[in-house]
């Protein structure tokens, strides 16, 4: 459908995919009304220093935002912030929002982005108990990150640890909880899990695995304890929850759009409805160098599905579509990942782990699919281009750091 | 304050008033200049804010540390002057640093 003379988009969310959302659109020279509605009061901002230099306060507020309030002005893009989108009526072509009145659209961008799993254990709703996810978040938590208080991190995932480094850093005192029997477990290879778990212990985090947290204790509506199923208590000032996210489908699956553990799209982040398009977490897309769908939670993957969504809807060729990517920030670690390795049958690991600079690749039948690259940019950014090739490479070939990246990359087949 | 101005790879200039503290790469973000992606918006990640940096300017703006250097071997069409401009902070002494950016950053 050529949505190119479309008189008003409407996009539902105000996270990074719809800011790139409304700046390919008018890029790629939409004249037309573009209305942003925002659960969040902040205009779009970025998320991923929130666990990160946000957190520890070396990042001024100002410098999150990706655009500043006149530019949404001069770029005549209404923003309708603090207010939920609470129903698409499709035959209408139309939004309803909470506090009524009704948005119409031509082309539709569903961007609400995912939140955070709740913690479903009996104490939960205690103060001194928190998410983060959001800006919101991040203002309760930060006059709490006091040194010597203590703080029980339940989660052991990438925003778990990247908070854990930051409140190590600032002098609280750390446990962070985990169910499975490895930190990142989800993610990412035993290897690279024992050496984020030695880190962080070596840091004088308490990294404790297989422990089920039983629920929060508190005294007058504050939490203070943490007890775990086997019975044992840890004292808390602050709790910090990071157990996953849930996309936010439900104002598609409720106006009949198919979702499938996220709103299923087409390349061009189109979905069922010719009309709407959906980008970001909230996303399932089909992941073109793996051959399957997938929902991706990331900055790359916002960014890219925004400028998808806009592409579409004016008729311009599809943007690329590149190898999934992120990264994490802990200590003086930086991580970044390439492709996703949930597949592989094969690791190899590049480097040296006790120098805290190595890679780890992982090949399924052969082929590169991810790395994951410890202060080792070379790897990583060889790896990304290597894995949209689908090199083969010999694990041997990989290990052997006498030969540079570039040279083992100019060389694969 | 300082003064940048950004040339794209046409040769358009487009001067802007920077804040002292924030990255040539921010300056570029706020002011809609094309041809800096930053994808990941300053973190030194992404090696998608690629710019040559003018030669009178090469030694205010100083060398990429290594973790920067690294990523800029792997950048399109780098040369001495390439700096990403995430790793370039703003302040008065580059009043008036010319930038050029990249006919495209991947």
């Amino acid at each position: 459908m050529d949505l190119s003379s479309s008189k008003s988009i409407v996009i539902i969310g105000g996270g990074q995919a719809a800011a790139q959302a409304c700046a390919s659109l008018r890029l790629f020279g939409f004249e037309g009304d573009i209305t942003l509605i925002g659960e969040e009061a902040a205009l779009p901002y970025q998320r991923p220093p929130l666990s990160k230099a946000y957190m520890k306060g070396e990042l001024a507020e100002e410098r999150l935002y990706f655009k500043p309030e006149a530019w949404y002005q001069d770029q005549n893009i209404d923003t309708v912030l603090s207010v939920r989108a609470t129903k698409i009526d499709r035959s209408a072509q139309t939004v309803e929002l909470e506090h009524g009145g009704t948005v119409s659209y031509d082309a539709l961008i569903i961007a609400t982005g995912s939140r955070p799993r709740a913690l479903p254990v009996e104490g939960a709703d205690l103060d001194g108990v928190f998410d983060l996810r959001d800006l919101a978040d991040v203002e309760r938590i930060r006059p709490r990150m006091i040194a010597g208080q203590k703080l029980v991190i339940v989660g052991a995932g990438y925003i778990g640890l990247e908070a854990a480094a930051v409140a190590r850093q600032m002098g609280l005192e750390v446990t962070v909880l985990e169910m499975e029997e490895r930190v990142l477990a989800r993610v990412t290879s035993p290897v690279m899990s024992e050496f984020f778990e030695a880190e962080h212990t070596r840091q004088g985090a308490s990294i404790r695995t297989g422990a089920r947290l039983a629920s929060l204790g508190g005294a007058d509506g504050k939490v203070t304890t943490a007890v775990l199923a086997d019975g044992s208590e840890l004292a808390a000032d602050m709790v910090l929850v990071g157990i996953g996210i849930l996309p936010n489908v439900e104002l598609a699956e409720e106006a009949g759009i198919t979702c499938a553990n996220g709103i299923v799209t087409d390349r061009d982040a189109r979905t069922d409805d010719p009309r709407v398009f959906a980008a970001g977490d909230c996303a399932a897309r089909p992941l073109v160098h793996y051959g399957r769908n997938g929902r991706l939670e990331s900055v790359h993957n916002a960014i890219e599905q925004g400028k998808l969504a806009a592409a579409a809807i004016m008729g311009k060729p599809r943007p690329p579509e590149d190898c999934p990517w992120f990264w994490s920030d802990q200590y003086d670690l930086k991580l970044q990942i390439a492709g996703l390795s949930q597949d592989y049958d094969e690791t190899v690991v590049r480097g040296d782990i006790e120098a805290r600079k190595f890679a780890v690749f992982y090949l399924q039948n052969g082929k590169l699919i991810a790395v994951d690259a410890i202060n080792s940019p070379p790897e990583f950014l060889a790896s990304k281009k290597l894995i949209m090739t689908g090199a083969r490479l010999a694990p041997e070939t990989l290990s052997d750091t006498s030969q540079s990246m570039k040279e083992i990359a100019a060389a694969a087949v | 304050m300082a003064k940048i101005i950004y040339v794209d790879h046409e040769g358009t200039e487009r001067a802007i008033e920077a804040t002292n503290g924030e990255s040539v790469m921010e300056t570029a973000i706020k002011n809609s200049i094309p041809g800096i992606d930053a994808d990941c918006g300053g973190a030194c990640a992404c090696a998608t804010c690629h710019v040559y940096v003018d030669d009178a300017f090469m030694e205010k703006v100083g060398k990429p540390e290594d973790m920067e250097q690294s990523m800029l071997d792997f950048a399109e069409n780098v040369q001495e002057n390439s700096r990403l401009s995430c790793q370039i902070s703003v302040s008065d002494e580059l009043d008036g640093l010319r930038v050029t950016t990249p006919e495209s950053q991947h």
